[in-house]
C-alpha cells in the first residue's frame, strides 16, 4: 500500500479528519451559522443522531418518530444543502427515533422532498437494521444470543412478542455505504458513536481516539459550556483529537469535555461497541486555548467476537386513566388507607362484575404531590401533602376493557369516603369525561447481544440516486 | 458536625443509561468536598441499595477525583417505560440522595484510608 492509498502524507502521519456534529438530536434545531462555521473550518463529514431509547418504548413499539416531521425536515434541509455545497457526506443514524425500517424510510421521504425542491442530485443510502424475530429465533437456537446485565437468558417467546426489533449497527455498514458512493447515509439503529467514527476509521485513524472523540461529541454541544448554542467540530489525527464548539460564546474546557464521558453511561471509563471496548481511563484532557480541548491516550480493546446489541419493544396492553384532585386535609392525612381501600374494593368487585380474572387487568394509583415520582424511595412520604393529584391507571388487554374498568372506578374516584365517614364526599375530577384513553402501551424486553461472523450480517443496504 | 449532600455538591443529577440502567452523577467544587462525599454513606452500596430497593451487588460506584465527581450506577429497579415505571428518563431519581449526611471535615485517618483505596480509576487531567 502506498502512502497515498493509506491516506497518509509524506511525513507518515494520517491526514486529520474533521467531523461536524451539529446537534445531539435531529429535529432539536441549531443555528444555521454554526454549520457554516464548521464547514469553513474544514469539516470532512457531517454526522447527526436521529434517535434514542430515552423517550421510552412507544416509538420502537410503533415504529413512529418522537420528533415532529416539520422540525426534522427543517434541520435536514440545512444539513443536506450544507453537505452538498461543501461536497462532503452527511450521515444520519437511528432515523425516526428508534431506527426501524419505517423510521429510515420516513427520513428518506424527507430527503426526497429536499432533493426535489432544491433540484439536488443525491446518492442516498438506506442502511436498515430492523430484525425479523424468526431469524433471531434461529440464531438463539444456535446459541448466538447472550444476555447483557441485568437481563436473563432470552426465550424465543420474547422475540415473538416484539412488535419491532432493531440491532445497533457499528460503523462498518455506514463506511461501506460511503465507499459505495453515498452522499447521504440514512442509517437504522446505530450506536450514537458509529456515525461519527465511520469516516475517521475508514481513513485509517487509530480506534482509541476515534471512539473517544465519537463519544465526547455524540451529543453535539453538550460537552461545551453552552449546550444550546450549537454543535461541535472534532478534529482527529494519529495521536488524539481536538474538540471545539461551533456556537457563539460556547467553550470547551477539560472539565466540560471529560464530564461528558459520565453522561448517560453506567461506566464513565469503558464503553462497549460492536467491535470492542473503548477504555478512556488513561486519557488526558488539555486546554489548547480558552475554547478548544486536546484529548489523547484512550485505548480500544478489540473484542474476540463481534456482537450486535438488540433492542425490542413488545405490546404491554392498553391503558385508560382518570385524574382526580384531593384537597381535604383529613383524607390527605389518611391517604394510604384511602388508596388501599379503593384498590382493594375494585380488585374484588371487578372479577365479580366483569368476566375477568385478576391477571387480566392491572390497577395503579399515582399520587402526584405526594410520592408519584419516587414511590417507596420518597424521603418525605410520612408527611401529609397539601394537595394531591390522583392518577388512576387501568391496564387491560384491549382499550374497551380498560375504559369499561375506568368507568367502573369513576364513582369511587369521585365519592369514596374514608372508613367511618358518614357524609358522601366528592373529589375534584379533571374533566368530563374524566377518563382518557392512552392507547396501546409497550415495554422494552430485549437487553441481549447477537454474535455475528461479520459486521454486515444483520444489515441491509439500498442505494438510490434521486433529485435532478 | 455534618452537612447534607445537597449542601456539599454543586450538582447532583440522574438519568437513564439505556432502558435497563440508572446512573447518578455528583459534582463537587473542590477536591476537599469530593473527599468528604467519597467518605460519606453516599458511596456505600448498601445505602444506595436500601434507598432504591435494589441488591447492593448491582451497585457500581466510580470516583473521578480530577473532576471532583462521583458516579453511582445500578440496574434500574423498574425497566424504563414499563407500566410500573414512574420516571421515563429517571431524571428525578437523585432526589432521595440529597439528604444523606456528609462529614464536615474528614478525620485524617479516614482521608488516608481513602487515598489508599480509591473508589475508581482516576481520569487524566491537566495539572
Amino acid at each position: 500500500m502506498t502512502a497515498a492509498d493509506s491516506g497518509t502524507d509524506t511525513a507518515g502521519a494520517a491526514h486529520a479528519v474533521r467531523v461536524l456534529v451539529p446537534t445531539g438530536m435531529l429535529g432539536g434545531g441549531f443555528p444555521p451559522a454554526t454549520v457554516e462555521r464548521g464547514i469553513a473550518l474544514g469539516a470532512d463529514v457531517i454526522a447527526v443522531d436521529g434517535g434514542s431509547t430515552d423517550s421510552g418504548p412507544h416509538y420502537l413499539g410503533t415504529g413512529t418518530a418522537k420528533t415532529s416531521r416539520a422540525a426534522v425536515a427543517l434541520d435536514m434541509r440545512i444539513l443536506v444543502m450544507a453537505a452538498h455545497h461543501a461536497g462532503i457526506p452527511l450521515i444520519v443514524g437511528s432515523c425516526g427515533t428508534s431506527g426501524t425500517d419505517a423510521g429510515v424510510d420516513w427520513l428518506y421521504g424527507i430527503v426526497q422532498e429536499i432533493a426535489a425542491s432544491a433540484e439536488l442530485p443525491l446518492t442516498v443510502a438506506r442502511v436498515y437494521s430492523e430484525q425479523q424475530p424468526a431469524h433471531l429465533a434461529s440464531m438463539l437456537s444456535q446459541g448466538l444470543i447472550r444476555p447483557l446485565p441485568p437481563a436473563s437468558p432470552l426465550r424465543p417467546e420474547t422475540l415473538q412478542r416484539c412488535s419491532h426489533i432493531v440491532g445497533l449497527m457499528g460503523h462498518e455498514p455506514i463506511a461501506d455505504a460511503l465507499a459505495a458512493g453515498a452522499d447521504v447515509v440514512l442509517a437504522g439503529r446505530a450506536t450514537d458513536t458509529a456515525l461519527i467514527a465511520a469516516v475517521p476509521l475508514q481513513r485509517g485513524l487509530p480506534a482509541g481516539p476515534v471512539w473517544h472523540a465519537a463519544k465526547i461529541s455524540e451529543c453535539g454541544g453538550l460537552c461545551t459550556t453552552g449546550p444550546r448554542s450549537g454543535g461541535v467540530l472534532v478534529t482527529l489525527d494519529q495521536d488524539g483529537f481536538t474538540v471545539e464548539p461551533l456556537g457563539d460564546g460556547a467553550r470547551c474546557t477539560p472539565a466540560s469535555v471529560a464530564a461528558h464521558m459520565m453522561y448517560e453511561n453506567a461506566d464513565p471509563f469503558r464503553m462497549r461497541e460492536p467491535a470492542g471496548t473503548l477504555d478512556t481511563s488513561t486519557a488526558t484532557y488539555r486546554p489548547l486555548d480558552h475554547r478548544r480541548v486536546r484529548v489523547e491516550g484512550a485505548r480500544f480493546e478489540p473484542a474476540a467476537q463481534y456482537t450486535v446489541k438488540l433492542e425490542g419493544a413488545a405490546p404491554a396492553g392498553y391503558q385508560t386513566m382518570i385524574v382526580t384532585g384531593i384537597r381535604d386535609p383529613e383524607l390527605l392525612r389518611r391517604l394510604d388507607e384511602w388508596c388501599d381501600q379503593l384498590l382493594g374494593h375494585l380488585r374484588q368487585a371487578i372479577p365479580a362484575t366483569f368476566a375477568l380474572s385478576p391477571a387480566d387487568f392491572d390497577l395503579q394509583i399515582r399520587r402526584y404531590g405526594h410520592d408519584a415520582v419516587l414511590g417507596a424511595a420518597e424521603p418525605c412520604r410520612d408527611q401529609p401533602p397539601r394537595e394531591v393529584g390522583i392518577v388512576f391507571i387501568v391496564t387491560a388487554a384491549d382499550q374497551a376493557t380498560a375504559t369499561q374498568l375506568a368507568k367502573f372506578a369513576n364513582p369511587l374516584l369521585l365519592h369514596a369516603p374514608l372508613a367511618g365517614e358518614s357524609a358522601l364526599p366528592s373529589y375534584a375530577l379533571l374533566g368530563s369525561p374524566p377518563e382518557t384513553e392512552r392507547g396501546q402501551v409497550h415495554e422494552f424486553v430485549l437487553q441481549h447481544a447477537v454474535d455475528v461472523s461479520k459486521p454486515g450480517d444483520l444489515i441491509r443496504t439500498r442505494i438510490d440516486r434521486i433529485g435532478r | 458536625m455534618t452537612s447534607s449532600l445537597a449542601d456539599v455538591a454543586t450538582l447532583v443529577r440522574s438519568k437513564n443509561a439505556g432502558p435497563f440502567w440508572l446512573t447518578v452523577d455528583i459534582f463537587c467544587a473542590t477536591s476537599g468536598d469530593y473527599e468528604r462525599v467519597a467518605a460519606s454513606p453516599v458511596t456505600d452500596p448498601h445505602t444506595i441499595a436500601a434507598i432504591y430497593g435494589i441488591p447492593a451487588s448491582s451497585v457500581r460506584i466510580f470516583g473521578l477525583p480530577d473532576l471532583h465527581a462521583i458516579k453511582i450506577s445500578f440496574a434500574r429497579p423498574v425497566i424504563q417505560g414499563s407500566t410500573t415505571d414512574r420516571d421515563m428518563h429517571a431524571g428525578q431519581q437523585y432526589v432521595p440522595l440529597l439528604g444523606i449526611r456528609v462529614p464536615d471535615r474528614l478525620h485524617p485517618e479516614v482521608s488516608a484510608d481513602h487515598q489508599k483505596a480509591p473508589i475508581g480509576a482516576p481520569i487524566g487531567m491537566p495539572e
